[in-house]
């Protein structure tokens, strides 16, 4: 009987043989690990597109009354940056950190449901193609990443810029509502004999948190962008005015997804952060219990909070009142995480590498965010601040000084788990003071701009007002961001010509994930480890007197492993297959539509009925 | 470990000894319940205005600038009969699953088969009354009510219809044999998912037919 | 089996109430369901009479205890939520809350600004 190549490679799967490579073997696979080196590289790649988003704005931005960029595509580049930023670069380089390691972490030999993980990768890559296909008509979206209505609706946006936004983002809602789930489970489920709840790495619970986020704001924003459509493709009036709609609605339910959603974007962050730190401290996590509860109360809080973006709107002083007090009260929790951080480096013994320069650097960076976030949390402050430079300032503290720094240590920290290669310590040190200095340059200037008065989401200013000096001066301090990556880019190109000889410890880690060689086999574990405590591995060095000696490379044969698939690739393109055939021309969409469903049913039903992997 | 041992073990080897399959469904529920607790916040909150016409309203007559008069379009007693067949297709479907864990083959097809028709007919109901608000003037534009409502409810209606299709498969699952005890995890988790969406209804059937 | 210390045991299937339970429990919510609709008819309905005008300011609250009624039967007895572990009780009733409190909120905050700040 002729046997399939995906038969061939479920024989090599099960036989133990070396891993497969070539492209069929990526297409299909459902090994966390492959499936968060596949994340980290797409969400880098726009990562990349984000930033000259950034870069020809600042260039626009860098000298008054500029014609570098018409007002129509500077609006296309700011709402498209900060889309990219937020759901294409940042959401999934934690999803990268979600895959490759909470299985390693917990001791799992992969996630609860491996073809759910890579069905929630497809669409994601989906979603990301769809959103910046509006290029391609010269449609991008230009309403801001938050679309607020009613300028999102047909009278006043009547192009497919909207649209593009609408479909794109319900698209990754789906891959992240899937992924949520699937982390849930393995969290609660997976977890290798002993690892109670709170003997968990750091970061794995931050994730688990971040996952009950998503679970919870993602169906708010599904919402309010299906009543979007329904204005703009079905004649409705939710968000409309003159048909009785409220745009202020769209306000509400849109950032009741949305605050919660900046701490989707930034308590991953905090859980590298807290694992970078005892690690480069040779000193355990300050105040564990406390890290775990003040996250969940970040989380929790975060639902209570969301009006504080719309300050402005003049909701009353009772409501106003309620918000300010519930944003000031959620500063309690992160200063308690701070003071924790603080309280872990305070007496250690600090290894000075570039893993953990990022991680310091990000304390300082998250307290000056902090520090602005709290002064919008006063209602008549935020009358001045919002829609202001201050504003932007204040998240790009929060988000670039805060996420960014944080996921670029968890690179630096992972790097050698995750590719079997050190990345080189000098040029990391080059990359993180660029950064450092460039990061602050493009953004401290703008707390004092914002303050002067430079409003938001203009693509240009006049003479006279006082703008100048500081937007060239930004301008600058971005393209030596710029410049940052690029030693990054170097560096991680000259890394992988060398060998693939990293050790499996390199930094003397107290977590499960240095226990296994570095690349981890693909079953990660020969046998299931038992845990006894927090911090397993400095518990075993402890008791062995001195360090763990290398893991081998074993054969891997009996250990089960689950079945590549091709059907979460097919559902995948059945969902993109819908999206598109709704934005389509009316002849053609009705059958893209169909055709879209067709085959996603067909790739739901097979992989429901697939063999048991 | 064999494959056999391994399947055997893999629901029991979980860190809290609950399956993952029915633990994932419980996680989507838990977030399915923000997804209509939106909808029907959307459905409250322009609840308090929309009687700046043009109607029809659900309860309330309304009379246009020009004399055109539009009674209140709800009709209760159809709706109420659909909501108790909906009631009854949960009790159904947790009599089916009783039979599928003893190992009743006729009791499951049989309980399983009333679930589907009643899911079937409160499909059909709502098809029926959609159809007959659009007779009678009201659609997806005429008015906020008709926005909201049409939304919310169609959007459940959607739920149930996917839920009947799920019941479907099983049902012809059931009748190949292929759903002993030791897979009758299978039918508890589609009847989780069907418990929710009628669970859902309890809530609308108030909030929109009976709340004026 | 491998040679390793095995999680913590299966949890024991736990006794599911009888058909019989099942059945009454059914009855329970058909007939919450006709009260709730009588009780519409009463205070609203076509021949409704003063009894109905009294009971107009209760009438939101009664039916929506019944209602949150019928939703915990279903919860807990359809669902299995009162046998099975707490942890599914946790997973439903936690968003349930948020929920809950996304509704209030959300017609506290429009009813003020329909109220207050629309401009004619």
């Amino acid at each position: 009987m002729a046997t399939s190549a995906l038969d061939q490679q479920r024989a090599h799967a099960a036989a133990g043989h070396a891993e497969p490579t070539g492209l069929l073997s990526w297409l299909t696979t459902v090994d966390h690990k492959r499936i968060g080196i596949l994340y980290g590289s797409t969400a880098f790649f726009f990562f990349l597109v984000g930033g000259i988003e950034a870069i020809l704005l600042r260039i626009q931005l860098g000298s008054p009354n500029n014609t570098f960029l018409s007002p129509e595509t500077y609006n296309q580049l700011f709402t498209m940056h900060g889309t990219t930023m937020i759901f294409l670069a940042i959401m999934p380089l934690s999803a990268m950190f979600f895959n490759f390691m909470i299985p390693l972490q917990i001791g799992a030999r992969d996630v609860a449901f491996p073809r759910l993980n890579a069905f929630s990768y497809w669409v994601f890559l989906a979603g990301g193609l769809f959103l910046n296909s509006g290029f391609l008509f010269g449609a991008a979206p230009d309403q801001g990443w938050y679309g607020y209505a009613n300028l999102t609706s047909l009278q006043y946006s009547p192009g497919l810029n909207v649209d593009f936004w609408m479909f794109g983002l319900q698209i990754l809602g789906i891959a992240s509502l899937a992924a949520a789930v699937n982390f849930f489970v393995t969290i609660l489920n997976m977890r290798a004999p002993g690892m109670t709840l709170m003997r968990m790495p750091m970061f794995t619970w931050m994730s688990f948190i971040t996952q009950v986020l998503l679970l919870l704001a993602f169906p708010v924003i599904t919402v309010a962008l299906i009543l979007l459509m329904f204005d703009r493709f079905f004649g409705t009036h939710f968000f409309v005015p003159a048909g009785g709609g409220d745009p202020l609605l769209w306000q509400h339910m849109f950032w009741i997804f949305g605050h919660p959603e900046v701490y989707i974007l930034v308590l991953p962050g905090f859980g590298i952060v807290s694992e970078v730190l005892p690690v480069f401290s040779r000193k355990p996590l300050f105040g564990y219990a406390a890290m775990v509860f003040s996250g969940a109360f970040i989380a929790f809080l975060g639902f209570g909070v969301w009006s504080h973006h719309m300050f402005t709107t003049g909701m009353g002083p009772i409501a106003d009142t309620f918000f300010s007090l519930t944003t000031m009260l959620i500063a309690v929790p992160t200063g308690v995480k701070i003071f924790n951080w603080l309280g872990t480096v305070w007496g250690g013994s600090i290894q000075y590498r570039v893993p953990m320069y990022f991680a310091l650097a990000f304390i300082a960076m998250f307290i000056i965010g902090g520090l602005s976030g709290v002064m919008h949390s006063s209602p008549p402050a935020d009358l001045q601040q919002n829609d202001s430079y201050f504003i932007v300032a204040h998240f790009h503290y929060v988000l670039f000084g805060g996420s960014i720094f944080a996921l670029t240590a968890g690179g630096y920290y992972w790097w050698p788990k995750m590719f079997g290669r050190m990345l080189d310590e000098t040029l990391g040190k080059v990359h993180f003071w660029l950064m450092l200095i460039g990061f602050n340059l493009t953004f401290f200037p703008m707390h004092i701009l914002g303050l002067n008065g430079m409003p938001r989401r203009v693509y240009t200013y006049p003479e006279g007002l006082g703008f100048e000096t500081l937007n060239r001066l930004e301008t600058v301090g971005s393209l030596i961001l710029a410049l940052s990556f690029l030693v990054f880019v170097i560096n991680i190109i000259k890394t992988w010509r060398g060998p693939r000889n990293a050790p499996a410890d390199p930094w003397n880690g107290a977590t499960l994930e240095w226990s296994i060689p570095s690349p981890p086999q693909e079953w990660n574990f020969a046998e299931v480890p038992v845990v006894h405590g927090r911090d397993p591995l400095w518990e075993a060095k402890r008791e062995r007197g001195g360090p763990l000696p290398e893991p081998p490379r074993v054969s891997g044969q009996g250990i089960h492993l689950p079945h590549p698939s091709y059907w979460p690739l097919v559902a995948a393109l059945g969902v993109a297959g819908v999206m598109v055939g709704v934005m389509a021309e009316p002849k053609v969409g009705p059958w893209g539509i169909m055709a879209g469903g067709l085959i996603l049913f067909i790739g739901v039903f097979n992989w429901a009925f697939e063999p048991a992997g | 470990m064999s494959d056999h041992a391994h399947a055997a073990a893999q629901h029991l080897e979980t860190s809290t000894g609950l399956d993952s399959r029915k633990l994932a469904i419980w996680t989507f529920i838990g977030s399915e319940c923000l997804f209509f607790a939106t909808l029907i916040s959307n459905y409250l909150v322009h609840k308090q205005t929309w009687l700046t016409g043009p109607g029809p309203f659900p309860h309330e007559e309304w009379v246009s600038p020009a004399g055109q008069h539009f009674e209140p379009i709800i009709e209760i007693p159809l709706v109420t009969l659909g909501t108790a067949l909906l009631l009854f297709s949960s009790l159904f479907v947790v009599l089916a699953l009783a039979n599928a864990q003893r190992g009743n083959r006729n009791g499951l097809l049989l309980w399983l088969g009333m679930t589907i028709m009643c899911g079937l007919f409160f499909v059909g109901m709502q098809v029926y009354e959609f159809t007959h608000f659009v007779h009678k003037g009201l659609t997806l534009k005429t008015n906020l009510f008709g926005a909201s409502f049409f939304t919310l409810t169609g959007f459940h209606g959607t739920h149930v219809t996917l839920g009947v299709i799920w019941l479907i498969t099983l049902w012809i699952e059931a009748v190949r044999g292929r759903i002993p005890p030791a897979k009758s995890l299978n039918l508890e988790i589609a009847a989780l998912y069907w418990h929710f969406v009628d669970v859902v209804w309890i809530v609308i059937f108030p909030v929109v037919y009976l709340i004026k | 089996m491998d040679a390793h210390a095995p999680p913590t045991p299966a949890a024991h299937e736990p006794e599911h109430p009888s058909a019989v339970v099942y059945v009454k429990i059914g009855v329970v919510l058909f007939v919450l369901t006709a009260l709730e609709v009588g009780l519409y008819e009463f205070t609203y309905g076509g021949h409704a009479g003063a009894g109905g005008a009294a009971l107009q300011p209760f009438f939101v609250p009664v039916l929506l205890l019944m209602s949150a009624a019928k939703f915990a039967l279903v919860a807990m007895f359809y669902m299995h939520l009162k046998q099975d572990n707490r942890l599914f009780t946790g997973v439903f009733v936690f968003p349930l809350i948020i929920a809950t409190v996304i509704i209030l909120a959300l017609i506290v905050l429009e009813a003020y600004h329909f109220a207050f700040a629309r401009s004619g």
